[in-house]
């Protein structure tokens, strides 16, 4: 049981990165990204294949994360100046980047366990012997260095122009803002979370799967919601600090429904799926219902 | 000084629905100028404010501001020349940014956006001193989402963001249209206010009569894409609702007093 909470812990803090790069695209930008799906399999075809050629973890989890960000702004490049729906540019950009990321990998499957990773630097460097302690001390840095970076980043007027953009791009525009550039800028932040999320969580599975993407953006939006659930302040550390919490309740949650007889982890994606959906639809409705009320 | 010069805007052209909203329009506003823009549904009052702040994009013609040729700038560039209020309250503002935050955008209206701060202690002040002037308690408010106002209240604050910078052009395409009576009234007089503690030069759409004739120096009136009326100086002074009327029947085309504009 102890360990079944360890190894959520240290997942949801890996996950927790995806998250909220799906928050900044999804409720900061207000667009749904579908991007993500393959930005996260980048994430981990990047640094699997750096790091079999012997490129060193760091850097090869920081090409992931640029890698990612790439991704970012061709979607952002084929919604702002092609005039693509976003919906349609994201689904553009996963689809495109499935090959990409077979090409990158060269197969389906990269296994990492022979080799050196960020997680087995970091436990011979804080001398644990277990790489899964290393994790969780690795993963609460990652999203300490993150949230300060990101409260920095939308304090800042370039910040303020993203969040503006998201809300009312009419006013930005008005305000001399190109909001092109704020939408693009906002899509590479979000996907280059979410490859080096994908990096991160390769490197802790010991492998990389061009699969593994799949359902990211169902996963990343269950966290959210969950944090937005517990933490009802909008208060943007709060925010943050509610996914990542968000993202390890998920993780606990999995674990315990896959210790289930009647659910294997096969069913993982329906069930996050239909949770999701109910989640959403909840809040939609107790909106509808306090809306009546009013009048 | 604002030159316009044989303006064309076709929406749909060649096609079944094609739509000539503008056309051969030319118009000279002077600095200082406090321009009232009138006419029926359809006229091109909108598509004419759309077209000098460049969130629509002309077919023909030229727009200088103060010498410079705007006419192929973009939005986002003339927004360093022009400030504007829009008809709907949530245009203006954004509802997840705070009072202040939404000032600080304002304030850097034209400039490159940087990794600076957002927002510096010394701003601070200086919004509570003009949000004071406003007169709606919002200088206790600094920090609230600007989606708690009231929609007279995020007009007054539009209006307050759209003067911090100074600009070469005001647009007001029916500021007043979406609020009620009383807070209506209340807007556009602090816009007359602050028009001219700033001596701004405005371009103000309405469609009622009344704000036409009482508010500015210059009344201009529209139909089918062109200038039909540009009443200014003591004429404009001197003009009421009844002259404006007989005027309209003079130039020939009754159909543009809609029921609209009477009921007002």
């Amino acid at each position: 049981m102890n360990s079944i909470i360890i190894s959520a812990i240290s997942q949801g803090l890996l996950w927790a990165i995806l998250a909220i790069g799906i928050h900044i695209t999804y409720r900061i930008l207000n667009i749904s990204d579908l991007t993500s799906e393959s930005a996260f399999a980048l994430g981990g075809a990047l640094v699997a294949t750096c790091i079999v050629n012997g490129i060193p973890p760091l850097l090869a989890t920081l090409i992931a994360t640029l890698g990612g960000s790439l991704a970012g702004f061709v979607t952002g490049f084929l919604h702002t100046k092609l005039k693509i729906p976003s919906l349609l540019a994201g689904i553009l950009s996963m689809t495109g980047l499935y090959s990409i990321n077979l090409r990158i990998m060269g197969k389906a499957n990269i296994p990492l366990n022979m080799d050196d990773t960020l997680l087995t630097n970091a436990a011979d460097l804080l001398g644990f012997t277990r790489d899964r302690d290393a994790t969780i001390v690795l993963g609460i840095l990652v999203a300490i260095i993150i949230v300060l970076g990101l409260i920095w980043f939308f304090n800042t007027e370039f910040g303020f122009s993203i969040i503006a953009t998201g809300s009312n791009d009419q006013m930005i525009r008005a305000n001399g803002v190109n909001s092109n550039v704020t939408i693009i800028a906002g899509l590479m932040l979000s996907n280059g979370l979410i490859a080096l999320s994908g990096a991160l969580v390769s490197q802790y599975n010991g492998y990389a799967d061009v699969g593994q993407g799949i359902g990211a953006i169902v996963v990343g939006l269950a966290s959210v919601i969950i944090g937005e659930v517990i933490f009802k302040n909008k208060n943007f550390f709060i925010t943050l600090i509610g996914i990542i919490i968000g993202s390890i309740i998920y993780r606990l949650i999995v674990a315990l429904v896959i210790n289930t007889d009647f659910i294997s982890a096969n069913d993982m994606r329906l069930f996050t799926a239909i949770i999701v959906a109910i989640a959403i639809a909840m809040t939609n409705l107790n909106f509808r219902k306090s809306k009546v009320k009013r009048s | 000084m604002i030159s316009i010069h044989n303006l064309y805007k076709t929406f749909h052209a060649n096609t079944i629905n094609e739509n000539k909203v503008i056309t051969d329009l030319s118009l000279k506003i002077e600095d200082g100028d406090f321009i009232t823009v009138i006419g029926g549904n359809g006229a091109g009052k909108s598509t004419l404010l759309n077209l000098i702040a460049g969130s629509i994009m002309m077919d023909e013609g030229k727009i200088f501001i103060d010498d410079v040729d705007v006419s192929k700038m973009i939005e986002n560039k003339r927004a360093k020349y022009i400030s504007r209020v829009f008809q709907d309250p949530n245009s203006g503002t954004c509802k997840d940014l705070s009072i202040e935050e939404n000032m600080s955008i304002a304030k850097r209206r034209g400039k490159i956006r940087t990794l600076r701060k957002g927002i510096l202690k010394s701003e601070k002040s200086e919004y509570q001193n003009l949000l004071k002037t406003l007169d709606l308690g919002l200088e206790n408010r600094l920090n609230a989402k600007v989606g708690l106002l009231s929609g007279g209240q995020r007009q007054a604050l539009t209006l307050l963001m759209a003067t911090l910078v100074k600009p070469n052009l005001l647009l007001l395409d029916e500021h007043t249209a979406a609020l009620d009576p009383k807070t209506a009234k209340t807007v556009l007089e602090l816009t007359e206010k602050i028009v001219a503690e700033n001596k701004l030069t405005t371009l103000m759409v309405t469609h009622n009569m009344k704000d036409a004739i009482n508010y500015g120096n210059r009344l201009i009136m529209m139909n089918k894409g062109k200038i039909v009326l540009d009443i200014k100086g003591e004429e404009k002074k001197n003009l009421t609702v009844n002259d404006l009327l007989i005027r309209f029947e003079a130039s020939g085309d009754d159909n543009i007093i809609s029921d609209r504009m009477l009921l007002d």
